[in-house]
């Protein structure tokens, strides 16, 4: 129903008013602060200035507005070692937390589908008890456990499995530690309302026909929660790339991720159109993950209108 | 036959422990009388020495006090505005602009933190611009930038979740009321906000814990003076571990468990008398 | 099955051609796209009527009685209730009222607040609306249910507090969008003559879209068979099922025998029907409107053929032989299904008079003869 070529354009005034409050609020506070973002990435950096940056629109004396628009910034960008690495790492990074949230909550969204129901929500509870605690508090509990004299070292000295401490804290492993711990929720979640919804008689007739029960997972389950794979996946995949706390708190100074250079170029250099073109080249970079995101988002809520 | 799957009850109990055992390991530390936090100092311990320091620290208690007034400002802010987004995404039917709105409204939720933030200030900076050439008006970034700021990425948050609600709404709930003479605003308020009242309240609460939690935007949206509570903690935490703040995480984890549970627990009482009613009205039948 | 309460000297309005309609649907449309959900109907219903709109999935009726309600738009067309044009009132303005397939029963409302919310949103005195409350809720039987809510009811009183509401409010109209649906099998019946009794104690027009043809045979006065977003049949329950004029509307209604041929004699009073897939002649004693050579279809209820072992003494010329290749035993009557000799396979039916026959049953295999009176089948051109 309700094809394309019949879309009634006009709302009744009422619902025209519910409407526009907000559209209006999205636009004034997300979409020009973006194009904002977009028109300072190309502006000339004054750092004399207040604000550091000279318009890209300027009156010129014969009264012509004219427009410059400046390519340093992107060029910046893209030949500077420091931030072709930073790319590479956050890309890295969000990757392998990614797979790592994939390879722990997997298993996990798959026990709790599988539990009895009585016992599932227990399950879900539990897994999002954390979330609703402070994000930052977490990351830091991360502090205490990875420290050189944090608890980890000490109990592993202890047992004698080591004879000096591991130096877990400003690494990557400390990174992807903070990632999968604070996003795990976010790759269960997904997976999970996918996999409950799974019919298990499916597997039993798989295994009815001569499928071995591992088989019998990879063939039929594994393909089924495609979808809950790729939600979950993409719900931390897009955050871990732009993240800023995790980095700061337990990542190395040597190696940046784009947010923190970003953050640094923006508050320490002051330097506004180089932060808004690393911003512009983020969104960008993320444009096809959030894309695909989007659609996914799209489909499951048609879904659950049918 | 019946594979129950050791291997993944197995990954659960080591995922939830993976999960609980730093918030348990804070929590320990908390009543730790060493300022070395992760050595136990087994003669003055447990003691609430870090309790009273965090009690008494004026900078902790008026970051909270400002957090917790965006906080709730953000929450209702973001819940009329998700509402209001979610009703229209899913009630009005097609008109244009839908897909641009339902775009506008899902982009905040992934959006890296540093952009939104960087991208409000932009924004709050021009305004200030325009306001000082203009009017010779000129504002500080505070409070309210913040709960602009937050409104702003939370409300996106509350769409959802309505939206998700809305879309498992039977609509001739609507239908009926209409159909019963009431004009479009009254079937809003008498019969959709009652049918969605619990979305509204998770949303409203999600969108108080996200700006209870934000450090970043308010990092950049904030002005000189006004640090909430994150900020605080931020700074604190960035020059190591301080037993204060496991003092904080202690008292957090006591709030939200507690009122987890309690709401959990009340839900349940509540769908277990639903279900007997319903039982018994079958049978009465 | 057929109900004879408005046939015959009862009231027919529709016959008068004096009467004015109370509801006047008139080349009404609704397109969605490029699609017609309701394509060019029109109808007049007059007051007092049960009217059933009866078609399958997708046949445009629920489009159709969401525009009288006022929540479709037609894309051409008009609505005339009571000398007034619906097309600018919205629904909340309208005097029409509806009864949802799915009750749409405020959960958070109690059996009273339920029913006086709409008579609420009239304004009208505190006591008044009381008054009408308990009125209704008795003429439904519901009085002692007064302060339950929704989810407390079982589904007989969940529909009854769905009616109840909708007709508390005094409509000219009264919509019903498969008002027995939800119900199990038993209580459908005891419902079905509860809804005709309050009907008509309150007098109030009733328009019923159903699928399910048994409940529109026993509820209405008059059916229109929908198919395609259009009105293929007008007509009383006895006419639409007696005498149906297309072989959807003889195929929808009830099960039929459709026997494909052409007319090989067409005369004042009778006609003959050459059908090669029967193996025989079909003879008719009324005057068919079709020219010979022309193809026809007889169509024939099962339950209007008899079985008989023997050829029938009187060689009539409806007597087709055949072999029984199925039997099914439904208790109150069996279904044969028998082979004529041409090929087809036609469908009978047989009540079972008595409990035990001892070796007078018809077995699989045997050779029949099917035989039926002149004036059973229906010659349908379409």
């Amino acid at each position: 129903m309700g094809q394309p070529a019949r879309i009634r354009l006009r709302l009744p005034a009422g619902q025209r008013a519910v409407v526009a409050i907000p559209y209006v609020w999205l636009l004034v506070l997300f979409l020009i602060p973006l194009l904002i973002v977009l028109e300072i990435s190309f502006a000339q950096f004054a750092p004399m200035a207040r604000p550091p940056y000279e318009s890209i629109l300027r009156w010129a004396e014969d009264g012509v507005l004219r427009l410059k628009l400046q390519f340093d910034s992107y060029q910046y960008l893209l030949n500077e070692p420091l931030y072709v690495s930073a790319w590479f790492y956050s890309i890295k990074v969000a990757a392998i937390s990614t797979l790592l949230c994939l390879l722990l909550g997997y298993p996990m969204a798959y026990a709790i589908a599988r539990c009895p129901p009585t016992s599932r929500n227990v399950y879900l509870m539990l897994v999002m008890l954390p979330f609703w605690t402070s994000f930052l508090l977490r990351v830091y509990a991360w502090i205490g456990l990875l420290k050189t004299d944090g608890v980890i070292n000490n109990v592993l000295l202890w047992l004698n499995i080591i004879d000096e401490p591991l130096q877990m804290m400003n690494t990557s492993f400390a990174v992807y530690v903070g990632i999968v711990y604070s996003y795990l929720p976010f790759m269960i979640l997904p997976l999970y309302a996918n996999l409950e919804k799974h019919d298990l008689t499916l597997l039993e007739a798989a295994q009815d026909l001569g499928c071995g029960p591992i088989r019998a997972v990879l063939r039929i389950t594994l393909p089924l929660s495609m979808p809950g794979i790729v939600a979950g996946s993409l719900l931390v995949f897009i955050p871990a790339v732009g993240e800023y706390v995790i980095p700061s708190l337990l990542g190395s100074s040597d190696q940046l991720m784009i947010a923190k250079l970003l953050s640094d170029e923006f508050f320490m250099n002051r330097d506004w159109p180089r932060a808004s073109a690393v911003a512009i080249a983020m969104v960008l970079l993320l444009l096809v993950p959030i894309l695909i995101f989007q659609r996914f988002q799209n489909r499951t809520l048609q879904a659950a209108r049918a | 036959m019946k594979t129950r799957g050791w291997f993944s009850r197995v990954m659960l109990w080591l995922g939830l422990a993976f999960l609980y055992l730093p918030i348990v390991l804070l929590v320990v530390f908390s009543f730790n009388a060493s300022r070395l936090v992760t050595v136990w100092d087994a003669d003055d311990s447990p003691t609430l020495r870090w309790y009273r320091a965090l009690l008494t620290d004026h900078a902790v208690l008026d970051a909270a006090w400002l957090s917790i007034r965006v906080a709730a400002m953000t929450a209702t802010g973001a819940a009329i505005l998700g509402t209001l987004t979610g009703l229209a995404l899913v009630r009005f039917g097609p008109f244009r602009g839908r897909a641009f709105l339902r775009g506008l409204s899902t982009a905040p939720l992934v959006m890296p933190e540093v952009i939104t933030g960087l991208s409000m200030l932009l924004l709050f900076v021009s305004v200030e611009q325009v306001c000082r050439a203009a009017f010779g008006w000129q504002f500080d970034r505070g409070i309210v930038t913040i709960t602009l700021a937050h409104i702003t990425f939370t409300m996106t948050y509350v769409a959802v979740v309505v939206q998700s609600r809305l879309a498992s709404c039977d609509d001739s709930l609507e239908e009926a009321a209409l159909d019963l003479g009431a004009r479009p605003a009254k079937v809003f308020f008498r019969i959709t906000v009652p049918m969605i009242a619990p979305a509204i309240l998770s949303g409203w609460l999600l969108a108080f814990t996200l700006s209870w939690d934000d450090v970043v935007v308010s990092q950049f949206v904030s002005g000189p003076g006004a640090n909430t509570l994150p900020m605080v903690i931020f700074s604190k935490v960035r020059l190591g571990v301080n037993p204060s703040v496991n003092a904080f995480a202690t008292l957090m984890v006591l709030i939200v468990g507690t009122g987890v549970l309690v709401a959990a627990w009340w839900l349940k009482r509540v769908e277990k008398r639903r279900e007997r009613e319903m039982r018994m009205a079958e049978a009465g039948q | 099955m057929v109900r004879s309460r408005n046939d015959g000297n009862a009231l027919e309005p529709w016959s008068d051609p004096a009467a004015e309609p109370y509801v006047r649907i008139s080349g009404v449309t609704k397109r969605f796209g490029d699609f017609a959900a309701v394509n060019d109907v029109s109808l007049d219903i007059y007051k007092g009527e049960i009217f059933c709109l009866l078609g399958g999935s997708g046949c445009g009726k629920s489009t159709l009685l969401r525009m009288l309600a006022g929540f479709e738009t037609p894309s051409a067309g008009s609505v005339v209730l009571d000398a007034q044009d619906l097309a600018a009132i919205p629904p909340y303005q309208r005097p029409v009222n509806m009864m949802f397939q799915s009750y749409a029963l405020f959960p958070h409302m109690t059996v009273e607040k339920n029913i006086a919310f709409g008579l609420e949103q009239e304004h009208l005195p505190k006591a008044q609306i009381a008054e009408r409350v308990s009125q209704m809720l008795s003429i439904v039987r519901l009085t002692e249910y007064a302060k339950r809510r929704p989810h407390q009811l079982s589904g007989g009183q969940k529909q009854r507090v769905a009616l109840a509401r909708a007709l508390v409010k005094r409509p000219k109209l009264l919509l019903l969008d498969e008002p027995l649906g939800a119900l199990d099998r038993k209580l459908r019946e005891h419902t079905q003559f509860e809804l005709i009794n309050i009907q008509q104690q309150l007098g109030v027009t009733f328009i019923v879209v159903t699928h399910d043809q048994e409940e529109a045979m026993t509820l209405a006065s008059r059916i229109g068979v929908m198919n395609h977003g259009q009105i293929v049949q007008i007509g009383t329950p006895s006419q639409i099922y007696e005498a149906p004029n297309s072989k959807f509307v003889a195929d929808f209604i009830g099960s039929v025998n459709l026997f494909e041929g052409r007319l090989i004699e067409a005369q004042e009073g009778q006609a003959r029907i050459q059908c090669d897939e029967l193996g025989g002649v079909v003879h008719v004693d009324y005057a068919v409107d079709a020219s010979p050579g022309q193809s026809v279809c007889a169509a024939i209820r099962p339950e209007r053929i008899h079985l008989l072992r023997e050829p029938p003494e009187h060689t009539g010329e409806n007597c087709v032989r055949g072999v029984v290749r199925e039997i099914a035993y439904m208790g109150d009557m069996s279904i044969y299904l028998v082979q004529a000799d041409g090929g087809k396979v036609v469908r009978v039916t047989q009540p079972n008079i008595a409990r035990v026959t001892h070796g007078q049953r018809i077995e699989w295999d045997e050779q029949v003869y099917l035989t039926w009176r002149a004036g059973s089948p229906v010659v349908l051109t379409r």
